[in-house]
């Protein structure tokens, strides 16, 4: 069955079953591998893209119920937000491993475009859903902060 | 390996390690879970059950209490929780990932309840879902019907204070056309439906409301 998906602001039609995850599309369909796969279902944060902007985990949404709206994956990030975040995670050197780190940036992305200038509850409370098994929660939270930092400056 | 073998690894992994995490709450738990388990058991009668008893107070609140059947189910008292922090399944545990209420009732920015619920249940395995619906929203926190007595839910129902400032009959309508109250007749697999249907819980609160809406 063929949907049309609008990922990274271009359209792009698969066939998949409607209930498809659309993060199986990303990854086996579209070579998006830059999301990646944690644990299926919605308790790692592994999957994190935006959705018209605001973060969703990929592995748990069917791919018919997005048709239409603006799919951005880690491959799409960008703006002033997403640049912030990116120079503050080199700076403070955020990830080990590095797995969870797509997820870790998309929701921090879409905390800051919410919450211009969070503090350690909002992003405790933002962040709550994506694990790290390198436990670097400390390195994002400092990261968030000077991403935070960054976009306070270009004001 | 493949995914659907991912998805069981994932799922017996979290399973263990939310008992693992809910250890010290075991004891309060199983009391909900029994209750919980008569809950499941019993029949949701209708208002005509009722219509022999001749006092409208005591009508009214023979009504009420059939109506607590739904009331005091899971379904909706994961959502009426109280504290900050939704409940989640049949056991009634903290809800994982943990998320928060946060003012607008729909999580906190970066973790709202739409991050992961959908428009409609997203089925994992024959045993797992994650429910969804549109909104997916928990009520303000001064409408927590958890641990909360079934006459003080009735007061609290009736208090334009602390029900979103309705008037009875809304309150009538939340129970007979709220989407979101016709969802727990239809959570989606690994969870259990209150007694009834919502029309019966509709005509039960349309009839406690006729009877005059005493509470027990």
């Amino acid at each position: 069955m063929a949907v049309t998906l609008t990922i990274n602001g271009e359209s792009k039609t698969v066939n998949a079953e409607d209930d498809t995850p659309l993060l199986w599309v990303l990854r086996d369909e579209l070579n998006l591998t830059g999301t990646k796969y944690g644990c299926g279902i919605a308790q790692c944060g592994a999957c994190t893209v935006h959705v018209n902007n605001l973060p969703r985990r990929s592995c748990v949404t069917p791919i018919k119920s997005i048709e239409g709206m603006q799919i951005t994956t880690i491959e799409g990030l960008d703006g002033p937000v997403a640049e912030a975040v990116q120079a503050a995670w080199q700076k403070i050197d955020v990830p080990q491993c590095g797995f969870c780190q797509t997820g870790q940036v998309m929701s921090a992305v879409g905390l800051l475009n919410s919450i211009r200038k969070p503090d350690d509850a909002d992003i405790d409370n933002g962040m709550t859903g994506n694990i790290c098994r390198c436990a670097t929660y400390v390195r994002i939270r400092n990261a968030i902060h000077d991403a935070a930092g960054i976009l306070e400056k270009q004001k | 390996m493949k995914k659907e073998n991912l998805q069981v690894l994932s799922l017996v992994i979290l399973t263990l390690c939310t008992f693992a995490c809910s250890k010290d709450n075991n004891t309060a738990n199983n009391t909900v879970s029994s209750d919980t388990s008569a809950q499941a058991t019993a029949i949701l009668q209708g208002p005509d059950a009722f219509a022999d008893i001749s006092d409208n107070k005591q009508r009214a609140k023979s009504l009420f209490l059939e109506m607590a059947k739904v009331i005091q189910h899971p379904r909706c008292v994961n959502c009426h929780a109280a504290g900050n922090r939704p409940l989640q399944g049949d056991q009634q545990q903290p809800h994982q990932p943990p998320v928060f209420r946060n003012n607008s009732g729909m999580g906190h920015p970066g973790m709202l309840c739409i991050t992961c619920h959908s428009a409609t249940n997203v089925q994992i395995s024959s045993t797992h879902s994650i429910p969804g619906h549109t909104p997916w929203i928990m009520p303000p926190e001064n409408q927590a019907w958890e641990n909360v007595p079934i006459s003080n839910i009735c007061e609290q129902l009736k208090d334009p204070e602390r029900n979103g400032n309705k008037s009875i009959e809304a309150v009538v309508h939340h129970f007979t056309e709220d989407g979101l109250v016709g969802w727990a007749w239809n959570p989606g697999a690994g969870r259990s439906p209150p007694p009834g249907n919502q029309a019966i819980l509709g005509a039960l609160a349309q009839a406690w409301m006729d009877a005059g809406a005493h509470c027990p």
